[in-house]
Order: structure tokens, then sequence, then C-alpha cells
């Protein structure tokens, strides 16, 4: 489903923001990828999606070969992958109804067809009731809820969520978590960036690490993991600023 | 219908900028339709001019008809002559009478054997006035030649002029618009900047992202199109009855509603066109 081969991504500063990485993510599997800042988490989703290009490698997305896809391809890829961003990219001057069609308006849904999927989908995250308000008027989970309605909208094979539990107190983590692994019941892929130990331990999902560019051997333990920097789930972690500053 | 409504809403946003945009369009419009009126009105009044008898050639008493019907036949020859009346004495008597009916010792001074025959002549071209009339006075005929040399070449020479500035001026104009409409666009651009990334990130073509930009721009045009079409109609509407005073006779006024339709049909094509040349210039910017 996801396969990345030898990778690497140079930046125009001459830092390496990934070096040969190669992974692989099947179908229908729930993946944490897991690193301290600036260890390239946020480089690979931005790979996925081509927001960048990389200096050398390949990369596969449900059978696209996303280095070589023609750009008026690009849409098309970014419709099949579901992205919770880190800063969420939420449009501030639209209500979180709104916010959610946006992508069934840029695939040309009708406007039938796009209020009954919106609804649907504010539904399961649980945000019915705030459809109305701007993200601004909504708690950190809430538009966290409302971010990851947007990415599921048009029903993507994958979704990606980087740091989706990143500044929330741990009941709004677990509330998102819980949020994540129903849609991956559902038969989505799902890639998680966190650094939230705790989640990583309850869920017994497979781990990716990434230090510095580069993939970690995967650990066998939750141990290996806090003796690699990862926090527990109860600490508040910093958002990734210098990993952005750096890309 | 989505571009349409993200494009007004754009415009209820920032509607200094929108305000701008509209103003200048309708100042360009404004300009077309003044001009418009000018160039129609003058080319209308030089018809007028022109379907009159342009050159009268008035008849020795001495010329005989057969040798006046012989002149006519030589002048129609020419291939220059669009018509030639023949007004007799009585004919001329007649005109004379009617022209001061309310004046009747001059009535009482004149006979027919007192007023000349003539040839009342419009030529194809406005041009072939002086051939014809020179021509004219070289007849053993003829006494007396006159046309309305002065009056036409005038009326053709300020036509000239304003079609020359009316167009220099709209071409200005167009460019104008079009460079601060583009440069409007390009604010609103820089200002939905992060906003365009996101969509651009969320699966939308830059095709979706241009359109609403294209059609606000093509908003702006139709609007100030219609607001400037509407205030140079109202001021033609109001002026006419001063004009056709001072026109005296000339049928110029009132403006056909029709005519006025279609010109605010072929601004509205123009608006179009103008509008979203402005606009693509922007988002081309943009996407560079």
């Amino acid at each position: 489903m996801i396969k990345l081969d030898k990778v690497s991504k140079k930046f125009g500063t001459g830092v390496f923001g990934l070096s040969e990485v190669s992974l692989n993510v099947d179908k229908g599997e729930f993946v944490f990828l897991v690193g301290s800042t600036g260890a390239g988490k946020t480089t690979i989703f931005r790979l996925l999606i081509r927001d960048i290009l990389p200096t050398e490698g390949e990369i596969l997305v449900n059978g696209w070969d996303v280095v070589k896809l023609p750009k008026n391809k690009l849409s098309t890829l970014r419709k099949n992958v579901g992205v919770v961003f880190q800063d969420l990219k939420l449009l501030l001057d639209r209500t979180i109804f709104e916010n959610v069609m946006l992508p069934l308006e840029v695939a040309g849904a009708s406007s039938a067809e796009a209020t009954k999927i919106v609804e649907t989908v504010l539904g399961q995250v649980g945000l019915t009731e705030h459809k109305d308000k701007f993200p601004v008027q909504l708690s950190g989970g809430e538009v966290q809820r409302a971010a990851i309605a947007r990415a599921l909208v048009l029903s993507p094979e994958i979704l990606l969520a980087d740091e989706p539990t990143g500044n929330l107190d741990a009941a709004t983590s677990w509330e998102i978590v819980k949020l994540l692994t129903d849609i991956n019941k559902k038969g989505t892929t799902v890639v998680m960036a966190t650094h939230n130990l705790d989640v990583i331990k309850s869920l017994g999902k497979r781990v990716i690490r990434i230090e510095k560019g580069k993939i970690v051997e995967e650990p066998s333990s939750v141990k290996t993991l806090e003796g690699q920097g990862v926090k527990k789930g109860s600490e508040k972690h910093k958002i990734e600023k210098e990993e952005e500053k750096t890309e | 219908m989505n571009f349409a409504k993200t494009a007004w809403k754009n415009i209820r946003r920032s509607p200094y900028q929108a305000l701008a945009a509209i103003l200048i369009m309708t100042l360009t419009f404004l300009a077309i339709s003044f001009f418009t009126f000018l160039l129609v009105g003058s080319s209308k009044v030089i018809n007028y001019f022109e379907s009159k008898p342009q050159v009268t050639a008035f008849f020795k008493n001495e010329a005989s008809q057969s040798d006046i019907n012989q002149l006519e036949n030589q002048l129609q020859a020419t291939g220059k002559i669009a018509s030639i009346k023949f007004v007799s004495k009585d004919e001329a008597l007649k005109i004379y009478r009617e022209q001061n009916k309310n004046d009747p010792l001059l009535l009482d001074l004149v006979t027919a054997d007192v007023l000349p025959s003539s040839f009342e002549i419009s030529t194809v071209k406005i041009e072939d006035m002086a051939a014809i009339s020179n021509a004219l006075n070289k007849s053993a005929l003829v006494s007396d030649v006159i046309y309305q040399k002065d009056v036409v070449s005038t009326l053709t020479s300020w036509t000239s002029a304003i079609r020359k500035i009316g167009l220099t001026l709209v071409v200005l104009l167009s460019l104008v618009s079009i460079f601060i409409m583009a440069t409007i666009i390009s604010i609103k651009i820089s200002q939905k900047k992060e906003d365009i990334e996101i969509m651009k990130l969320i699966g939308a073509t830059n095709w979706y992202i241009r359109w609403p930009f294209l059609t606000e721009g093509i908003l702006y045009g139709i609007i100030g199109a219609v607001v400037g079409w509407t205030i140079a109609t109202i001021g033609l509407l109001y002026a006419t009855p001063f004009l056709e005073s001072f026109l005296k006779g000339i049928p110029v006024l009132p403006a056909s509603y029709l005519d006025l339709l279609v010109l605010l049909g072929l601004e509205i094509v123009f608006a179009v066109f103008l509008g979203a040349i402005s606009s693509f210039l922007a988002v081309l910017r943009y996407s560079k």
C-alpha cells in the first residue's frame, strides 16, 4: 500500500531531511511512526502526498509512483490519501461544516450528496452539534476531530495523521486514538506519527522509528522506545517547530 | 456555481478593493459609452448632410431643357452621382412660397421668371463633390454652383478626431483597468495564499483555485460595464431635449432603445474579456 525505497531528501539549506529511508506499510495496517523532533516524520508525510519531491528514491502509494506522477494526476493522489496535518490546516474563516465539505467540493461532488456525507462523517467524529461553529470556537480536541473528519470525508484508503494527539490532554488523546482505530477497523490504512508512548503501548501496533532522517531498527519493546527519546503520553510534547523550520 | 459563490464571498470580504476595481471598470465603460454616443451621433449628422442635396447648380435663363437633359446624362455617366433632381422655375417658386409663406410682401415681389431652375445633386462619395462642382462651373448653362463643402468636411474631420481621441482614451483606460484589476486580484491571491496551499494539499486542481479569481475579475468587469453604461445612458436621455434643440431638426436623437441595449451587450462582452484577461494575468503570476 505504501512503499518507500531508499528515499532521501536534501533540503535547499543542504540539510538531509531523510537519508535512504525504506519502509513498507501493508493494506489495512495501523502503523506508528515515532521519532524525536526533526527526525523526519513530517517529511515522510509530505513526500507521500508529493508536497515535496525526494532527492533520490522511489515512493509508491496505493500503486501510484509518486515521484513520476504527472502533475495532472496529483490532485487524484491527494484525494485518495487523507491527511491530518500537524498544524491541522483548517480554514479559519469557514465553519466546521464548510471545512469538512471542502474536499468534496474540490472533488466535484453534488451539493446534496456532499451534505449527506459531511453530516455522516461529522456524526462519526461527534461534531454534529458544532458543525456551524468556526475552528476558533472549538476546543483542541474538537478541532483535531474536525481535521480528522476532513481527512475522512472522501473515504480515503490511506489516512496519515501527523501528531494528532499533540498538545491534547490524556483523555482527549484517547478519544482521538479510539477514533483512528475505529477508522482502521473499517479497512483504512492508518499511519500515525506520535510521541505518545502510552498510546503506542496500549495499542500494540507496529512501530517504525525514525531518527535524524534514518529508519532505526524497529523497537522490540516500549522500554527500548523510552530509551530512544519517545516520551510518555502524559507528558506534554513540543510541536515540531524545528522540524518545520528545517523543512 | 461554487466558483461564483466563492467569488462573491471574496468581493464581500474585501469591499474596498472590490470598489476600486469596479470604479476603474466603470470609468472605462463610461468613456466607451460616451465616445460611442459621440461617434454614432456625429456619423448620423454626417449621413444627414450627405443624404441632403450636396451640390446645387443654378441654370442660366437661356438654358434649354434639351441642353439640361444632355448635361444630366453627362453627369450620370461619371458614375459619381447618387441622385440628381431637376427643379424647374415653377417648382422653385413653389419652394420659395413655402419657405416664405409668413411674409406676403416677399411673395408678391417674386414670380417664376425671377427664380432660376436648378439641379440638386447628391454624390456617391463626399470627396466627389469638388469634381462635380468643377464640372458644373465649367458648363455654359450654369450660372452658379453652391455646395456644402465646409459643413461636411468640418464634420468629417471632427468625427475623425473624435474617433482617434476616443480610441486612444479607451485603449489607455482599458490597459489601466487591466493593470489595476490584475494588481487587485494579485493582492487577493496573496491574502489567500495559505488557503490556496491548504486547498492544493487536499487535492484541488489549479483550475479549481483559479476559477473563483477569474469569475471575480469577470464580475467586476460586468458590474463596471453596467454601471458605466447606465450613467452614460441616463446622461444621454437627460440631455436629449437640449441636444435636439441644438441640432435643429437633424434626426440624431432620441437614441433607439434597441441600439442602446446592443451597446450594453457589446460592452458586457468586452467587460468579460477585460475581466478575464486581468484575472488571468494575476493567476498566471501566482502560478509561476
